[in-house]
């Protein structure tokens, strides 16, 4: 970006707006266990520096992104736009984030934005599963056959989600489209900073979608939900197709569901995914998929809703102690309500909460059950 | 001009250990065994320090093939590399698949520091499945990712 459209890009951000009183700071999950972070002090530097040579710190790539500094701003500087603004700068300048698992989604990312040669990922849709070509209803799966290859070792098993999302559309009498050589969204591409290989991931996947004529795509994942719906308008234009978050299609028709679900006896508690929470504004719907599972009961944890603290790590990036401290802590604190399961809405929570499960921070008589809300969903719905 | 068909000449990336593959290819070369020349070999320490990105990021700059060499089992000069270098084999193995990657353009293999002859032949064989397969349909793009530059200097 050319010096004056960098700040110019800034400064829609209000980062210019900064009053220097620390909120950002104060509740930040990271700054609260690495008091070599802060927020505010770089929002600060912004004012006083030249911008970039803000883009060359290497904390730049610490942020979350959650957004709890964005909802406490007095001046309503938008942290998490403004990081996304300064990382783009930040990889243009060569200032590359430390990747975690050595870069490998980074590349297979990259290799699906540049590569035209067709993907094999459609093993997980066994003969039980309806799916269909055409039809008004899409499914985005996203990268979870990755994440279920790359990830085996954490006993997670991401394409559950994946096969229990078309089993309760079923259920619903939904065939959903899902198309064959879709590609990563490029969530993480945006948020590292790489905005060539995100252009022409998005052009790919809509132009897909749009070939499908599906009217409706929905997703399960926060973060594909937050691209598609958000980000990709502003590089490709209006979609010409509504994006839909799963639970809140089934919040619409869950006096359908409520019928056909068995009974689950667990006490269970919500990760709120920073992306479905505080980006996208969906607090309600998957809260009532939970309460309409007969049995369930359910306990909000303390720190909830818009004042979620985030799952430690974004975009497989800088994930280090600190993440680590903020997952164990996470699960500690559904163990606290006295959950016996957390249940969250996002793979990428779930991938590290079972991450952090594997170590010994957390004691065995103190660990919860870590499962994605639409796994526990289809398996109410097998108990019947 | 004369007409010429041009031939396929594969880029190819070996991964060899410190302790016993690479000293593998240098017994195949004091011994002057003859194998194609068509594989760039990086030395590493142990197979167990590549990482699955080294091998996804290879792929994405329009690798051929690439193989991964390291001690046999209970020869690892720290113990367990190879068992982790194992481990993320089968993680790529499942992920090259979802890629679209064939098969062929990926090998773990243990050599160790006196089978010159294997090597040679592995490099052999692993040479012409590569040729047999074709150049890699994953090419790059016009990104920065592309080119590595030089570093700005920001006053």
């Amino acid at each position: 970006m050319a010096e004056a459209t960098f700040q110019k890009t800034l400064s829609l951000t209000n980062a210019f707006r900064c009053l220097e009183c620390g909120k950002c700071t104060a509740v930040c999950p990271i700054s609260r266990y690495n008091g070599t972070y802060s927020p505010r002090r770089i929002v600060g530097r912004l004012i006083s520096e030249n911008p970039a040579n803000v883009a060359l710190d290497p904390n730049v790539w610490t942020c979350l992104t959650c957004g709890l500094c964005n909802a406490r701003c007095p001046s309503d500087v938008k942290y998490s736009a403004m990081t996304k603004v300064l990382r783009r700068e930040a990889f243009r300048l060569h200032n590359d984030p430390s990747c975690s698992h050595g870069g490998a989604l980074q590349a297979m990312m990259r290799i699906h934005a540049t590569s035209n040669q067709p993907q094999d990922r459609m093993g997980w849709v066994t003969g039980d599963l309806k799916i269909a070509e055409k039809g008004e209803w899409g499914y985005f799966v996203g990268c979870l056959p990755y994440f279920d290859a790359l990830f085996s070792d954490l006993e997670s098993n991401t394409l559950a989600i994946a096969k229990s999302v078309v089993k309760v559309l079923n259920v619903l009498g939904i065939e959903p489209v899902v198309m064959k050589d879709e590609r990563c969204c490029g969530h993480d591409l945006l948020w590292g900073g790489d905005i060539e290989n995100f252009k022409l991931l998005a052009e790919r996947n809509v132009k897909m979608i749009r070939a499908t004529g599906v009217k409706k795509v929905l997703t399960a994942c926060p973060e594909c939900y937050r691209t598609l719906a958000v980000d990709y308008p502003e590089v490709v234009g209006p979609l010409g197709f509504q994006m839909v978050y799963i639970t809140e299609l089934l919040a619409d028709v869950s006096a359908q569901l409520e019928k056909k679900l068995g009974e689950i006896k667990k006490t269970v508690s919500f990760q709120d995914p920073c992306r479905l929470g505080r980006h996208m504004g969906i607090y309600d719907s998957p809260r009532r998929m939970i309460n309409l599972i007969p049995g369930v009961q359910f306990n909000e944890m303390t720190k909830r809703g818009p004042g979620a603290i985030c799952c430690g790590t974004s975009a497989w990036q800088n994930c280090d102690a600190t993440s680590k401290r903020i997952q164990t802590d996470r699960l500690l604190g559904a163990y606290n309500v006295g959950a016996e399961m957390l249940v969250t809405s996002c793979p990428k929570c779930y991938v590290h909460f079972k991450c952090a499960l594997q170590g010994e921070s957390i004691p065995e008589d103190k660990k919860v059950e870590v499962k994605d809300l639409i796994v526990l969903l289809a398996e109410a719905l097998n108990s019947k | 001009m004369a007409a010429e068909t041009k031939e396929f000449k594969p880029k190819i990336l070996v991964f060899a250990c410190n302790w016993c593959s690479y000293a593998g290819a240098d017994n195949a070369g004091v011994n002057r065994m003859q194998y194609p020349p068509d594989i760039r070999v990086i030395r590493t320490m142990c197979s167990g320090r590549v990482n699955p990105g080294h091998i996804l990021e290879a792929f994405r700059m329009g690798a051929d093939g690439v193989l991964w060499s390291g001690c046999h089992f209970g020869d690892c000069h720290y113990i367990f590399g190879n068992y982790e270098a194992e481990k993320n084999y089968k993680k790529l193995v499942a992920m090259l698949k979802l890629l679209g990657v064939d098969e062929r353009r990926f090998r773990l293999e243990w050599v160790s520091a006196a089978e010159g002859n294997k090597w040679a032949a592995l490099i052999k064989e692993f040479v012409a499945d590569i040729k047999a397969a074709g150049p890699s349909p994953h090419k790059m793009n016009g990104s920065r990712m592309s080119q590595p530059q030089p570093l700005p200097i920001v006053e």
